[in-house]
């Protein structure tokens, strides 16, 4: 059987990587190293972060072949995000952008309706739309007729490490809608990577668990392995489990008799 | 002495923490003369009827920090979601021999919300005529000191001398004077700012929310307004006289800042000016209610000590010593994780570079307190509010922060 290559595609492009590294809360000359041990084609930055041509500027730092995935963080409402991705254009950052709406400072939890709105404006304008969102089926509906290319559920709070508190949720994502999936946020060590992806998830998007890690790279390089791992799982079809018990091979149908035996 | 003003004195002296190396002759014989009521506001200042202050007031009135025990510190250490109750009992006197642990969990919930990002910024004062009588302050309007007031070439200078040693955010600051510095001239300095940097903060006296509204279009996006202290009645026997005298005006500036559409506003209490465990309470519980009132507001805190000024070397924080600084700013990180923490020049180099690996997020650097003090060419120099303990450059500060494994920021804001 031939084997079909496993690609990730966002908006008309291919990746192979399943691995989206955030930039955040760690050292620049870490950045490289990080990319590299991750193996990650598509780096997130905070436009906010950008700082063209002065002091500390973490454009500088990332490698010229990585697809770059500015956010819109800072955005409050629709319109914020949109003048914050339009500025991420102009700064020659693409047309890839990570859509956050978050008008909450304690958990930033995504605004879902104001998301759904920048979504579509964006879209519209040729934005390869990945939006971040809380896992609501019928807000990721919206969002793929508003013109999503993914969707990126929460797994957790950001920044929290908690894990797939949203696994149920993110679970009917996964089954419901034709785009991909892309857990972000909370993740906070690779096991939970790895069960996104047996999951079906497109792929992972992971920050502070990597930038808080004792070594960032190392724990990069561990995300990469759980997410390849979970990947394969899924393609290979995982095994079933049961609830209880032992199972009869066929309780319920034991008693039939084939065509021959019928008298 | 008249029967009243000897009854004031008498009740100046029974008052607790009364930190005396504020006072002198002139400052005393001040304190007998009659004086404007300071809970009651002043034409043209605008009263948003909230609730705030009293719930703040209510809280710190029945604060008593000697009733929690190393139990309840353990538990507030422990806990998931922090409670204003666990924040009383990691401010409280029982809290401070779990210092070194308090500061271990305070540093894990800083990784976690923040990395290793310390944000740099500088203040820049642009006048320090003041209306106000503060007697703990350099800018006071009875302190002989020289007064300037940076027009728009000079603040243009400084401001360009500022932005070529790397910075992205200023702070803008001016003695509390309407008169010399009016909001109009506020405004033109943050348009002027705009040019030269990404984020803009003020620290000027309190205004309405139409004021904060119309800088808010010139280009600023966070406002700052130390309480000095929520004792209003030690308030009232600091600031003897001015537009700042009128403590609920001042205390509800931050909820009009964010109001007029402000992003964020910054909290403190002037420590070592009374009771420092009820006055770093209200302010957290402060910042605390505004949060949840303004769940979008971005809520920072700054924790000053006082500091020796031009005629008076001797003033000092009091028993706010630095064990008592650092449990402070650990208290406040583990209340409010997501919170920005500024730590001022009023530290050494050595507690503030400290203090940002353990709680503080922002720092700042190649700092004046004195006007005009960026360039050599602006000759009528003002003088400083007070003296700074960490003179290090911007370049210093930063070479600082990258041996100590942090990441300095630059900027991490756009103004939409």
């Amino acid at each position: 059987m031939e084997q079909k290559k496993d690609t990730l595609i966002l908006g008309g492009h291919e990746f192979t990587s399943r691995f989206i590294l955030g930039s955040g809360k760690f050292s620049l000359d870490l950045v490289k190293a990080c990319i590299e041990k991750a193996e990650a084609q598509i780096i997130t930055l905070a436009l906010r972060r950008a700082n063209e041509g002065g002091l500390a500027n973490i454009l500088d730092y990332i490698p010229d072949h990585v697809t770059l995935l500015p956010n819109t963080s800072g955005a409050r409402n629709a319109e914020e995000a949109v003048r914050i991705a339009r500025l991420s254009r102009e700064v020659g950052c693409g047309d890839f952008v990570k859509l956050e709406v978050i008008h909450d400072s304690k958990y930033l939890l995504p605004d879902n309706y104001e998301t759904i709105k920048a979504t579509e404006i964006l879209a519209k304008e040729g934005f390869v739309v990945l939006p971040y969102m809380y896992p609501d089926l019928n807000a990721a509906r919206d969002l793929v007729n508003a013109g999503a290319s993914a969707i990126m559920p929460l797994g957790a709070p950001i920044g929290s490490n908690k894990g797939l508190c949203t696994k149920e949720f993110i679970q009917i994502l996964i089954d419901e809608i034709d785009l991909p999936i892309i857990v972000d946020a909370g993740i906070g060590r690779p096991s939970q990577a790895c069960e996104a992806m047996e999951m079906g998830a497109a792929a992972v998007m992971a920050n502070t668990a990597i930038a808080t890690a004792g070594d960032v790279a190392v724990m990069a390089e561990a995300f990469k392995k759980a997410i390849e791992a979970g990947r394969s799982a899924y393609l290979s079809g995982l095994g079933r489990t049961i609830d209880r018990g032992a199972s009869a091979s066929s309780p319920l149908t034991g008693f039939l008799q084939s065509a021959s035996q019928e008298g | 002495m008249t029967k009243e003003s000897l009854a004031e004195e008498q009740n100046l002296s029974k008052q607790e923490h009364l930190n005396e190396s504020i006072l002198n002759e002139e400052i005393l014989e001040d304190m007998k003369k009659n004086r404007i009521d300071h809970m009651t506001y002043l034409p043209g200042m605008e009263n948003i009827d909230s609730t705030i202050m009293d719930q703040v007031i209510t809280a710190m009135n029945n604060y008593d920090y000697n009733r929690y025990t190393e139990q309840d510190v353990r538990r507030a250490l422990a806990s998931r979601n922090r409670t204003p109750e666990d924040f009383a009992a990691l401010l409280s006197p029982a809290a401070l021999p779990l210092l070194e642990e308090i500061a271990q969990t305070a540093q894990r919930e800083t990784r976690e919300h923040f990395g290793n990002s310390v944000y740099m910024f500088t203040p820049l004062y642009i006048a320090n005529y003041c209306e106000n009588y503060c007697i703990y302050c350099g800018f006071n309007c009875h302190n002989k000191i020289n007064r300037a007031r940076l027009n728009e070439e000079q603040i243009e200078l400084e401001m360009a001398a500022i932005a070529k040693t790397g910075l992205q955010e200023i702070l803008i600051l001016t003695g509390e004077s309407r008169k010399k510095s009016d909001v109009e001239y506020i405004g033109t300095a943050c348009k002027i700012a705009r040019k030269y940097f990404k984020v803009i903060g003020l620290e000027v006296y309190p205004m309405n929310s139409d004021e904060y509204a119309y800088l808010h279009e010139c280009g600023a996006d966070y406002v700052t307004v130390f309480q000095e202290t929520y004792n209003s009645d030690k308030y009232e026997t600091l600031h003897l006289a001015g537009h700042k005298r009128i403590f609920p005006y001042r205390l509800n500036a931050q909820e009009r800042a964010l109001m007029g559409g402000m992003r964020g506003v910054a909290f403190g209490a002037l420590l070592g000016l009374d009771d420092f465990r009820k006055d770093a309470f209200a302010t957290g519980y402060h910042a605390y209610l505004l949060q949840r009132k303004y769940p979008h507001a971005e809520i920072s805190f700054s924790c000053p000590r006082l500091r020796p000024i031009i005629n008076n070397d001797k003033i000092n924080p009091m028993d706010v010593h630095e064990p008592q600084l650092l449990q402070v700013v650990c208290a406040y990180r583990l209340f409010m994780p997501f919170a920005g923490i500024t730590i001022s020049t009023r530290e050494c180099a050595r507690v503030r570079d400290n203090l940002v690996q353990i709680a503080a997020t922002k720092i700042s650097a190649g700092v004046s307190t004195g006007i005009g003090s960026h360039v050599e060419e602006i000759e009528e120099k003002g003088d400083d509010q007070f003296e700074i303990s960490d003179g290090r450059s911007v370049d210093e500060v930063y070479q600082a922060l990258l041996e100590h494994e942090m990441q300095p920021v630059m900027s991490d804001y756009i103004y939409v």
